[in-house]
């Protein structure tokens, strides 16, 4: 029996695959389809001090191997999510990491110290990298000062395992990182989407309401890769991997670059069991490569 | 909520219906979950690279007894241009059901108008249906382009009386289904519609001019269909609603028209 067991600072994830925020809601979507207490962690949708209506419709564009989205971080404020959503999930035996997202460092404090009041949220997810706001997100993950900033200010208001979300929006992704982990940030999680835009040819109109969005799916897996072979390279806080994984073998791969755990995202919406395979996939994978934990490919790349 | 399944089903047939429509008929080979008029499907589409996402398609029609559903589909893009060249036999991965579903009409709502438009008829066969069963009074208004675009009416005319228009003329009174001159003459206490968001933007704005009760299922771009990526979402009185969670039926009340 191998050991999928990894740890992301002080957080112990039974195994490496978790939900990526955004494209897994509160985890309830998927019960149909799969045990969500199976995976390593549930990354719930980004969730901001006040509620947020999102961007106007249409939202979504399907691309070559992927899609654009603008949702806009949907969501109905941290309140909500501590009334409503936290008593039903709290129990569920798997790590629940809140992805945060704010449009200026005050809203990021005010949202993280009201969630690190919650016991059986072990982690937050920083999303300093959503390219469908206005103000915000990837604006302040898009430098290393202001990336710095919020991570720092961030850090002295929440006491858990603190990852940050990077955007690939970036000429140098690596001097993010650095600057995030000087300033406390357990682990970094990468890569959000990357800027896209889609356009119809025969209306001569975008076809977000926003015009640009963030791209997802497998079309993103070589930069996402790339990116987390550099980063890994470059920081000693574990890496997270994600971007396009569809299977066990597009996540083994990212442990091969330097990944310390996965997420699953776009994936989930063709295939709502994709998670599970892709535990099974990497168990498979391991016996079948003579190891006995998950943690002698990570980084392992020859 | 209804629990959803994954399940692979198998082509049964495949019947072209026009230059753009055709009919899928659908086998599964244990015992087809209950589905509602109004719910869809998710249809994986395999085989190609550039046909990603699952496509939305409402249930046409449902065959307890053999386990079958009937989805009718019409052409717009690869991802329904694969779908077209299925063969029989061929399997398909599809999540079912999903979505909520058209309303009964209350004690009162005894005359029912069913109104389409393309293909948006599809999901008012399995409705006009289930609604004859239970003895309501069953009108279909169903519009086309051109008499070509008017598939399954023999169908269609088993369960209820059948009012036709074409924009072209070619067969029924010509113009848009807002048009018919049946609106002027008949009692209509509810309608339900589905078609282009134009047409069902008419039908609501006629339902409130004459205070009739009307259910519009919408059909926009979907990523999951399940609720979780907020992709789909319409605007209504009570914020953006996913229309594949939370619809695809609304009350057109309830919507910001």
């Amino acid at each position: 029996m191998v050991d999928l067991k990894v740890n992301i600072g002080n957080l112990e994830l039974k195994n490496p695959v978790m939900s990526a925020s955004g494209t897994f809601g509160y985890g309830s979507e998927f019960t149909d389809f799969i045990d969500i207490s199976r995976l390593g962690g549930i990354i719930v949708k980004g969730t901001t001090i006040h509620a947020r209506e999102g961007n106007p419709y249409p939202r979504m564009a399907e691309t070559p191997s992927g899609m654009l989205n603008a949702v806009g971080l949907q969501n109905r404020g941290v309140d909500y999510f501590i009334n409503k959503i936290y008593p039903s999930i709290a129990d569920i035996n798997t790590n629940i990491i809140i992805n945060v997202s704010g449009s200026s460092i005050e809203e990021y404090i005010a949202a993280a110290e009201k969630i690190n009041e919650l016991d059986k949220i072990p982690a937050i997810e920083l999303n300093i990298s959503c390219p469908n706001v206005k103000q915000g997100g990837m604006g302040f993950g898009t430098s290393c000062v202001s990336a710095a900033e919020v991570v720092k200010e961030v850090r002295k208001a929440y006491k858990k395992t603190l990852i940050v979300k990077l955007t690939p929006n970036v000429t140098n992704i690596s001097e993010i990182a650095l600057a995030v982990e000087s300033e406390g940030a357990d682990s970094v999680s990468l890569i959000n989407t990357l800027l896209g835009m889609a356009i119809d040819a025969e209306t001569q109109k975008p076809i977000l309401s926003t015009v640009t969005g963030g791209l997802s799916g497998p079309c993103v897996k070589p930069v996402a890769l790339r990116m987390v072979w550099q980063v890994s390279k470059a920081v000693k806080i574990p890496v997270v991997g994600l971007g396009g994984i569809m299977n066990a073998t597009d996540a083994i791969e990212f442990f091969l670059a330097g990944a310390t755990a996965i997420q699953i995202g776009t994936a989930n919406f063709i295939d709502p069991t994709v998670t599970i395979k892709v535990i099974e996939g990497i168990q498979v994978y391991l016996e079948r490569h003579q190891c006995s934990s998950v943690n002698d490919i990570i980084g392992a790349l020859k | 909520m209804m629990k959803k399944y994954l399940l692979d089903f198998l082509v049964s047939e495949n019947l072209k219906l026009n230059d753009k429509s055709f009919l899928l008929r659908l086998a599964y080979e244990g015992i087809l979950p209950e589905i509602l008029p109004g719910q869809f499907v998710e249809i994986r589409v395999d085989n190609s690279n550039m046909v990603f996402l699952r496509r939305p398609v409402s249930v046409h029609d449902v065959d307890y007894q053999n386990n079958e559903l009937s989805l009718l589909i019409q052409v717009v893009g690869q991802g329904t241009r694969k779908l077209s060249e299925l063969k029989v036999g061929d399997t398909l991965n599809i999540i079912v059901p999903l979505g909520n579903s058209f309303t009964f009409p209350s004690e009162k709502q005894k005359e029912l108008f069913l109104i389409g438009g393309g293909v948006g008829i599809a999901p008012l066969l399995y409705l006009g249906r289930i609604l004859c069963d239970k003895k309501y009074k069953v009108n279909f208004l169903l519009g086309g382009k051109t008499k070509q675009e008017l598939v399954r009416l023999a169908s269609f005319e088993k369960y209820g009386k059948v009012y036709l228009t074409t924009e072209d003329g070619s067969t029924g009174e010509k113009g848009f289904v807002t048009q018919h001159s049946v609106l002027t003459k008949h009692k209509i206490d509810k309608i339900y519609t589905c078609g282009p968001t134009p047409m069902m933007k008419a039908v609501a704005n006629y339902a409130q001019k004459n205070n009739i009760d009307c259910e519009a299922s919408l059909e926009n771009k979907m990523a999951c269909g399940i609720g979780a990526c907020l992709c789909c979402v319409t605007e209504t009185k009570e914020g953006h609603k996913c229309v594949c969670s939370e619809g695809p039926v609304f009350n057109t009340n309830d919507l910001k028209w």
